[in-house]
């Protein structure tokens, strides 16, 4: 270990997060989770300020910036508002599907109108009703007709349901051949045969709007297929691989400001005629909540710059996830402890973070499945 | 820019500290743990290798190199042999460090450079029987004689990593009563000398072959030349020093947890159970994935703290991370070792039981668990828009 100063480039998107945290996100956070409101409009300042393409190259209108200036951007965001952050990952990731797996005239076409505002959001449609870790099993359908393909099937668990203008979604081209099968396209919304569910109701990221996204009958041109037949199991996975430090990331980012509701709480508060910051029972929790936010925080930073040199990284990437959302829970649990009664309270933000903490352990691949990669990893390594 | 890697010369320590921990150290830690027998011949290796000052510049006797080689370096032997790495962390980190910062030329020279070199063995002398966490309450006492020349100590030290064998103490002493951190100050009292009495090896559970004991000095005449930075500088003598004491027992603690680990790893391909290797079960593979994702946690803040110690930089808050987190991996991790191996864990035929053992101390000395969160805690309620 040299450094861990962000450079220049990384220190200016993380400045771009941190304007965009605090004036965009902050103010209405409380408010949109309440009312479970997406925030259309935050999302098209957020797109325009080039934080949907932070990977992407600067001739589609992306930052271009890295992993590392990623995973700062997604801290910095979650620690204001974890649902519109969780929004915005996923469209980064259809984003960067696009840039990587795409041909230029595909590229050209989605990329500098999804960058600049055109659209709220992007969505990756993967999991199913009856397929989640198990993604290879998935049964949505391509038919091929023509210069066609057409989509049936239903997805579960979409981000942005509804409300994004492009989905990247996974649907069998091969009725057998497991994970060989499956071929991944760029489906636009509007396209007839493809419609959003109403809305599930959620425990938390109640900002981000989520929905099963059903395809009955969906013609879709076949200039739309990213990659060739047979590689969506790839781009999917090689989406998710990225996404599992955006994820750890964002848990870093409810975390950090559960430890920060906790801080201002104990600096203020009284118990038994003594501050609370004073008492060993309230410092044990800081002093936990601190040590893990860093311990995990490292974690990530050390997955983004692996991915960063492009070295491999999927150990590293799957300890961050599993540490990262596990601590996010223990930190906000133990921050709405700090607070006690007040903790209930949503004008703190610790009752919020405790409820989005509670799915970065399940999304883009749960911690069992997270497990089940080190694991792989480490008997490889000593075997 | 955030850069993970190790420099060239990080590796190069790390991979001697590697080669002579198997070759020298390993094959012997299950017997000299069984015997608690101090590992006299391996010390003495690991001076002439320049194990016992890596930190220490080469003007001085040490190799010159940086605190992350040092963490390294100690992660390895360590992981051979838990009571052999606190003799070394002993003396780099409580004994090198503090004569290098806040010694004279001529202490450095006198004392510095043997024990940088392996040819003096140092012990650093702040806890008493009555005062561990409470440093501030420590009641041995150095008064000044009248004509100025000389202290006279009298006083008891307790848990003394390397007492028995030691050719030198750093020791802190009270030389003003009611004045608490600020009447405190340090000496360097050579070993052995008129009055001071090395008490009996401790009978401990782990680290059995590093040697502990109490020191007894009963008017112990040091002379002012000794004094190790200003009268009323003790305290903070005391505590920068285990600010870096902490990030050597962070590695110690990684090194025995990274023994566990990769003892289980390797046991879970080789035990059947239900008719295969019992790596294939999810019960076991889960918690090699938790152990391997906290040792490389505890790495991560470990090195840390190293690193901004290199950089000269503020790094308590850091290094109390590092040190309890690593060492309740440590903890944990050695105890989940024990279940993977199940009743094989639990017999000395197994090398996780003495990882075990070995592992709890990490929470104890040079800083409980408890005073690193309440350094931890004091730094984070400070700290300004956090």
């Amino acid at each position: 270990m040299r450094d861990l100063q962000p450079q220049a480039g990384q220190a200016q998107v993380l400045d771009l997060a941190r304007v965009a945290a605090r004036e965009l996100l902050a103010p209405s956070a409380t408010d949109n989770d309440r009312a479970e409101r997406f925030p259309e409009e935050a999302m098209r300042h957020l797109a325009r300020s080039g934080l949907f393409g932070i990977n992407v190259s600067k001739a589609y209108g992306g930052l271009e910036a890295g992993v590392v200036a990623y995973a700062l951007a997604v801290r910095e965001l979650a620690s204001a508002c974890a649902g519109t952050t969780v929004g915005l990952m996923v469209t980064n990731m259809v984003a960067e599907a696009i840039a990587r797996f795409g041909d230029e005239a595909q590229r050209q076409r989605w990329l500098p109108g999804l960058l600049s505002g055109a659209h709220a959001a992007a969505s990756f449609c993967l999991s199913e009703p009856g397929s989640g870790s198990d993604a290879a099993s998935l049964r949505a359908t391509a038919r091929r007709d023509g210069d066609h393909y057409v989509l049936d099937g239903t997805k579960a668990w979409i981000t942005s349901g509804g409300r994004a203008g492009l989905y990247l979604v996974m649907a069998r081209t091969s009725p057998d051949g497991g994970s060989r099968g499956i071929s991944a396209f760029i489906v636009e919304a509007g396209t007839p045969g493809l419609c959003a569910t109403k809305p599930e109701d959620k425990l938390g990221m109640r900002a981000s709007v989520t929905t099963q996204i059903v395809l009955d009958g969906c013609r879709v041109p076949s200039a739309n297929l990213l990659g060739a037949e047979g590689d969506g199991f790839k781009v999917a996975m090689g989406s998710l691989d990225g996404g599992r430090i955006g994820v750890a990331a964002q848990a870093c980012g409810i975390a950090v400001a559960a430890q920060r509701c906790a801080l201002d709480f104990a600096r203020g508060g009284r118990a038994d005629g003594a501050a609370l910051s004073e008492q060993q029972s309230t410092q044990w929790l800081i002093a936990d909540n601190a040590a893990e936010l860093d311990a995990g925080w490292l974690l990530v930073l050390r997955a983004a710059a692996l991915k960063d040199k492009g070295a491999p990284h999927s150990r590293e990437a799957a300890m961050a996830k599993v540490f990262c959302t596990e601590m996010a829970s223990e930190v906000a649990s133990r921050a709405l402890q700090v607070l006690g009664e007040a903790g209930e309270d949503s004008r703190h933000s610790a009752e919020r973070n405790l409820r989005d903490a509670r799915v970065t352990r399940i999304y883009e691949g749960t911690s069992e499945v997270q497990r089940i990669v080190i694991a792989r990893e480490c008997l490889k390594a000593l075997s | 820019m955030v850069d993970f890697d190790l420099t060239q010369e990080q590796i190069m320590v790390r991979d001697l500290a590697r080669a002579f921990a198997l070759k020298d150290v390993a094959p012997h830690a299950h017997a000299w743990d069984e015997q608690s027998r101090f590992p006299v011949e391996a010390v003495k290796k690991m001076g002439e290798l320049g194990l016992m000052g890596v930190a220490v510049p080469s003007e001085w006797g040490g190799a010159g190199f940086d605190t992350v080689s040092y963490v390294l370096a100690m992660e390895e032997i360590s992981a051979a042999c838990a009571s052999t790495a606190v003799t070394m962390s002993v003396n780099n980190s409580l004994v090198c460090d503090p004569l290098l910062k806040f010694g004279t030329d001529a202490q450095k020279a006198e004392w510095l450079t043997p024990l940088a070199e392996g040819r003096k063995l140092g012990c650093f002398a702040l806890s008493e029987p009555a005062s561990g966490s409470d440093a501030g309450a420590a009641q041995c006492f150095a008064e000044l004689s009248a004509d100025g020349t000389y202290y006279t100590v009298n006083g008891t030290k307790n848990w003394i990593t390397n007492g028995p064998d030691a050719d030198v103490c750093v020791l802190i002493a009270v030389t003003e009563r009611g004045k608490g951190n600020r009447g405190m100050t340090a000496f360097i009292s050579p070993m052995p000398s008129e009055g001071l009495t090395v008490g009996a090896h401790e009978k401990k559970l782990g680290i059995k072959a590093s040697s502990t004991s109490q020191l007894v000095y009963s008017n112990v005449k040091i002379p002012v030349s000794l004094r190790l930075g200003g009268v009323g500088d003790g305290f903070k003598v005391a505590m920068t020093t285990l600010d870096g004491g902490r990030i050597g027992i962070a590695a110690q603690a990684l090194g025995i947890a990274r023994a566990a680990y990769e003892a289980s790893v390797r046991y879970s391909q080789e035990r059947m159970a239900f008719g295969a290797p019992i790596s294939q079960l999810q019960a076991i593979q889960f918690k090699l994935a938790d152990m391997a994702t906290r040792l490389d946690a505890a790495r991560l803040l470990t090195l840390r703290a190293a690193m901004l110690k290199d950089q000269k930089g503020r790094h308590s808050k850091e290094s109390a991370m590092a040190k309890l987190f690593a060492s309740e991996a440590a903890m944990w991790i050695t105890t989940q070792a024990i279940q993977v191996f199940g009743g094989n864990g639990y017999v000395k035929d197994f090398p996780v039981e003495r990882h075990f053992r070995d592992a709890k101390i990490c929470e104890i000395y040079e800083g409980t668990s408890e005073i690193q969160r309440l350094v931890i805690a004091a730094s984070a309620l400070k700290e300004v828009g956090a």
